[in-house]
């Protein structure tokens, strides 16, 4: 019998489309395994509501539940709590960063360049590669680098 | 009330797809590589907003049609949006005063949706809000570089402000679709939001060097559908192409 813990473990294991080195879980998409008298829900949350990887999300996570055997469950869509970069696990602030993502910070912009971990930056735009992402630099190595941006 | 509901859903949809649609005609075009970005991101934006706005129409509805049905198999004469949001581009900085114009209201207006007493309306505009605070932030940012940059620059702003200014009345103007779902608690009185968005505008033009036109004439008519600009229909031509020319056609 499959258990909770086993589909979270398997979730976390399925890389986000746009940036393969954080899984969903933590991106902080998986909001919720519920098992509903005869079958599981597996609850996702989109990040912006036009990001094309949402649809690859749940095409993924279709693909490897049923991968493990799964056949009974359902994916559920929900936006209410809107999806909060706050979500994004601590240990994936630490993966994004040697990735070349600055990490999403309170202060409203990269803290530190995730190469040089120079602190003396500039923002290039509020927009970037992905619906995410800001495009920032950095004045002491030149450069150019993402933020995920707060939301 | 469920007419109202739908009808009201409609102007929501259709101005975030017929202005995502506008903004997605800059890309690859813009004046410079982050701009093109920026601008395609934010029609990607508008263009999910679409999609749950026309798909909570499409349910109130309960006609079995979906959102891309709303949005691919409906003519002119069915569109919702604002006269604003279908003004073609212009040049950039006439694209970039539509913009916030249509920010400094969007804002507002979802503000006050996010207390709407209709649980998916609310839930849809606390999504959708913390994108658009991204949006006015830029396009305020640009109408203040553009207004207080070069002597060029400058006057095509004035000219873009001139133009755009007479479309801005529509976004405040309370008709009975709107007064029935106002008593119902489902949405604010868009009346009240003006003082907040003069506000809002009075500084930016302030800091622009930007003179407010002072005539508030207001060409009404696309919201009802009683009566678009010539625009839409040519935009539509565009938009609906594949569904014109190869009907019900999917990948």
């Amino acid at each position: 019998m499959t258990s909770e813990q086993d589909i979270w473990s398997w979730l976390s294991d399925i890389p986000d489309p746009e940036i393969p080195v954080i899984s969903l879980v933590d991106l902080g998409v998986v909001r919720g395994v519920e098992w509903a008298s005869d079958h599981w829900v597996i609850t996702l949350t989109p990040t912006y509501t036009g990001c094309p990887a949402t649809t690859v999300i749940n095409l993924s996570v279709d693909t490897a539940l049923r991968d493990k055997g799964l056949e009974n469950f359902v994916i559920k869509q929900q936006i209410a709590p809107p999806w909060t970069t706050d979500w994004i696990s601590t240990a994936a602030h630490e993966k994004l960063r040697q990735y070349g993502i600055a990490p999403p910070s309170a202060a409203g912009g990269p803290t530190a360049c995730p190469r040089c971990a120079s602190d003396d930056l500039e923002r290039i735009s509020q927009y970037g590669s992905t619906p995410c992402k800001a495009q920032w630099r950095c004045r002491a190595c030149l450069e150019p680098f993402d933020y995920f941006k707060c939301i | 009330m469920t007419t109202e509901l739908f009808e009201y859903l409609l102007r929501l949809g259709d101005n975030s797809l017929v202005l995502g649609h506008r903004l997605s005609e800059w890309c690859g075009k813009s004046p410079i590589l982050e701009e093109d970005i920026a601008i395609s991101n934010t029609a990607l934006d508008f263009i999910g907003q679409t999609q749950l706005w026309l798909g909570l129409a499409a349910t109130v509805e309960g006609q079995g049609r979906s959102a891309d049905d709303l949005a691919m198999l409906r003519d002119v004469w069915d569109f919702r949006n604002l006269l604003l949001v279908e003004q073609p581009n212009g040049n950039f900085g006439e694209t970039i005063m539509r913009q916030y114009l249509f920010d400094a209201w969007h804002v507002l207006l979802l503000d006050g949706l996010t207390r709407s007493h209709h649980q998916e309306i609310s839930a849809i505009a606390q999504k959708v809000v913390k994108e658009v605070r991204y949006h006015i932030e830029r396009s305020r940012d640009l109408v203040i570089r553009l207004g207080d940059g070069t002597p060029v620059s400058h006057e095509k702003m004035q000219i873009a402000l001139d133009r755009l200014w007479p479309y801005v009345g529509e976004m405040f103007d309370v008709d009975p679709v709107e007064h029935t779902l106002i008593e119902q608690g489902l949405i604010p009185d868009t009346s009240t939001l003006r003082a907040a968005f003069d506000a809002e505008v009075l500084k930016t033009f302030a800091t622009a060097t930007l003179t407010l036109p002072s005539s508030n004439f207001a060409h009404l008519g696309g919201k009802s559908g009683k009566r678009h600009s010539e625009h839409l229909g040519h935009l539509l031509t565009q938009m609906q192409w594949l569904q014109r020319a190869y009907p019900g056609a999917t990948w």
